[in-house]
């Protein structure tokens, strides 16, 4: 076991999938000569030259779609966009052909494909490269999206994702990339499709995922001092939901908080809650209390930016709510 | 047209093919009429030769992807007629195993990759199969049809660069057919010519009487050719013609009679055949003999598609994601 950042764990999992399958490649803007706007693709040019490693135009369309066309053909490419609001200039090939390949050929043909992104704010990027839009794709049949928070995960998962054989929407985030955790050493997994408990606790469960599963165990932490005790559900996973883990854990706390830093309307925690409901109803003793992003392009003011965002202490806020 | 030197069977079978797709097509709408076929029907009427000239001229092992007007390309790769028919008829036996229907017709042991409903949006597919194709060092073109409404999407232009910029074996095959629905490249575009806009990604282009099969082979083998030699990238436009609507839903308010009239008066199957006549290779008798191979040809593919079953409800989720090992 030894201590890395997410983005050396990233790093790690690129480069041991690409010398075990020569299948593997990577496609996107910058991830060779510039070694990756984020440098998750360090050193991976050198090593494995620009057949491998291809740095692409500006041209999302062009890349996605052609990730598409080559993992039709039994290549696994890893696709970059450089981040999830870029994205949107080749949604078309995710959801009229990733997402749908499979299906409506009849399962004659399969897209194991994974586009890594990072989303979110907090970084004073203003209105156009802070958004959170994960959700749009966990809306989509034939799409896996899958969001790691520890370095752990971010290596498991992304060697999970890159053998899946289905499109993986793999999400990343800006204020991950330098966060430290143990990385066990050698070949592991990490399952895609299942949440995971970050911290138990009896009274109340805080359901987040990606970097609001950070607030929520701060969040966590401060209702220890008035002797509440929180359990966070990291879902880890927004398409498949591991709705199990999540309704077996409000069915032990009562209470449910969900937190996410996209905006409410429609958003994960709306989905979550409408999950409860369904299966954990007579459970329930309040409300279940949704925070999440304010319902504005996100502005770049460091002051307004930070009241745009969720913080740790609006999670405690909504917790005492349901707690009340 | 030019002596040829193809053989006299061959020939033949060109003509056989221009008129399988032609029977089948008609086929097809009165099925579709008939409301044994549901959705979009789009036909490939008038443009047999496009069709026919240039799917003959690819080797055994390249690769197609086509657009939603693909019925005939899946015939000319050699797709059974009823495996088709069955797919436009939404039954387990098509070739999608009926969750695609007429637009989306996908049968890899016959090349076809796909045909897709959004427009130019297949465009970049056909770029990363010929970034697999380049990856793994093969011998192989990916053959990628649209439209000429297609060339005023992005992905069309993006992908024409990418091809470029990595010097990929594609070969862009413009359809133009003089319509986008109602729109003509007139209306619609800034260049009434779509190889101009090839010529701005540096990309060998030129164009070829689609209503003349022969004229189509020969420009498709020679690009194909071309792609073969060098790896690079080249795009060809057919000047054609949709003799029926852009789907089965079209009063056709957009066009006069006088300009269809016209058009038919050059329909690619006629001059074909008066062609083959001139060189002694077509009698009438012959003509007859295959054409009622085709008619029979077709009634037995639509008697298969109304005989199979449609797809089992309880396999409405099945392939919504690829489980290990399945192709």
């Amino acid at each position: 076991m030894a201590t890395k950042t997410y983005r050396e764990a990233l790093n790690e999992a690129l480069r041991e999938e690409m010398h075990r399958d020569p299948d593997v490649f990577i496609i996107g803007e910058e991830v060779g000569k510039f070694e990756g706007s984020y440098r998750v693709t360090q050193g991976l040019l050198k090593e494995f030259g620009p057949m491998r490693v291809k740095d692409a135009p500006i041209s999302e369309t062009a890349i996605i779609g052609s990730g598409v066309g080559a993992a039709m053909l039994g290549l696994r490419p890893v696709v970059e966009i450089m981040t999830i609001n870029f994205i949107l200039v080749g949604i078309d090939q995710v959801v009229s052909n990733a997402a749908k390949i499979s299906y409506m050929f009849g399962g004659r043909a399969k897209v194991p494909l994974v586009i890594r992104t990072p989303g979110g704010g907090g970084h004073q990027l203003g209105a156009q490269h802070s958004q959170s839009l994960e959700h749009w794709f966990a809306h989509i049949p034939g799409m896996k999206v899958v969001a790691p928070t520890t370095p752990m995960e971010a290596k498991g998962m992304l060697k999970a994702s890159i053998r899946d054989d289905n499109p993986v929407l793999f999400l990343e985030n800006l204020a991950l990339y330098n966060l430290r955790g143990d990385v066990p050493d050698g070949e592991y997994e990490v399952p895609l499709g299942r949440a995971d408990i970050k911290r138990e606790g009896e009274d109340i469960s805080i359901i987040a995922h990606s970097r609001s599963v950070q607030l929520a165990l701060q969040a966590a932490e401060k209702l220890e001092q008035d002797g509440v005790s929180a359990e966070v559900v990291d879902v880890r996973s927004l398409r498949p939901l591991d709705r199990e883990t999540i309704v077996g854990s409000v069915r032990k706390t009562n209470r449910a908080v969900t937190v996410e830093e996209g905006w409410m309307s429609y958003g994960i925690g709306a989905e979550i809650a409408a999950t409860l409901v369904d299966e954990a109803f007579d459970y329930l003793d309040a409300p279940i209390k949704r925070v999440a992003g304010r319902e504005v392009p996100m502005p770049y003011s460091k002051v307004l930016e930070r009241a745009a965002i969720p913080s740790a202490d609006d999670v405690v806020a909504a917790a005492r709510e349901a707690l009340a | 047209m030019k002596v040829r030197t193809e053989k006299k069977e061959q020939l033949l079978d060109f003509y056989r093919q221009m008129m399988l797709i032609r029977r089948f097509e008609e086929k097809a709408a009165q099925l579709y009429t008939q409301a044994y076929i549901g959705g979009y029907c789009h036909l490939n009427v008038g443009e047999e030769a496009t069709v026919v000239g240039a799917l003959s001229a690819l080797g055994p092992d390249d690769y197609v992807v086509s657009n939603y007007r693909e019925h005939g390309h899946a015939l000319t790769l050699g797709s059974d007629p009823g495996a088709v028919m069955a797919e436009l008829l939404g039954k387990e036996t098509g070739v999608s195993r009926g969750r695609g229907g007429s637009m989306h017709l996908f049968d890899p042991e016959h090349r076809l990759y796909g045909g897709y409903g959004i427009v130019g949006g297949q465009i970049p597919l056909a770029v990363g199969m010929a970034m697999a194709v380049q990856y793994r060092g093969q011998d192989r073109v990916v053959m990628c049809l649209f439209g000429e409404g297609a060339t005023n999407i992005g992905a069309f232009h993006e992908s024409l660069n990418m091809a470029k910029v990595y010097r990929l074996p594609v070969l862009f095959l413009c359809v133009n057919n003089q319509y986008a629905m109602g729109s003509t490249p007139n209306e619609a575009s800034a260049v009434p010519e779509m190889v101009t806009k090839a010529l701005a990604y540096d990309m060998p282009a030129e164009q070829v009487d689609g209503m003349d099969l022969l004229e189509v082979r020969d420009a498709t083998l020679r690009n194909v050719e071309q792609i073969r030699e060098t790896g690079e990238p080249r795009f060809l436009e057919a000047i054609t013609y949709r003799f029926r609507g852009h789907s089965m839903a079209d009063a056709g308010r957009y066009r006069t009679q006088e300009e269809l009239r016209r058009w038919q008066e050059r329909d690619p199957i006629n001059t074909f055949v008066r062609y083959l006549e001139d060189e002694g290779v077509l009698t009438q008798e012959l003509r007859e003999q295959i054409d009622a191979s085709v008619e029979e040809e077709v009634e037995r593919a639509t008697q298969f598609a109304m005989d199979s079953p449609a797809p089992d409800v309880a396999d409405l989720y099945k392939y919504v994601y690829a489980e290990d090992g399945q192709q």
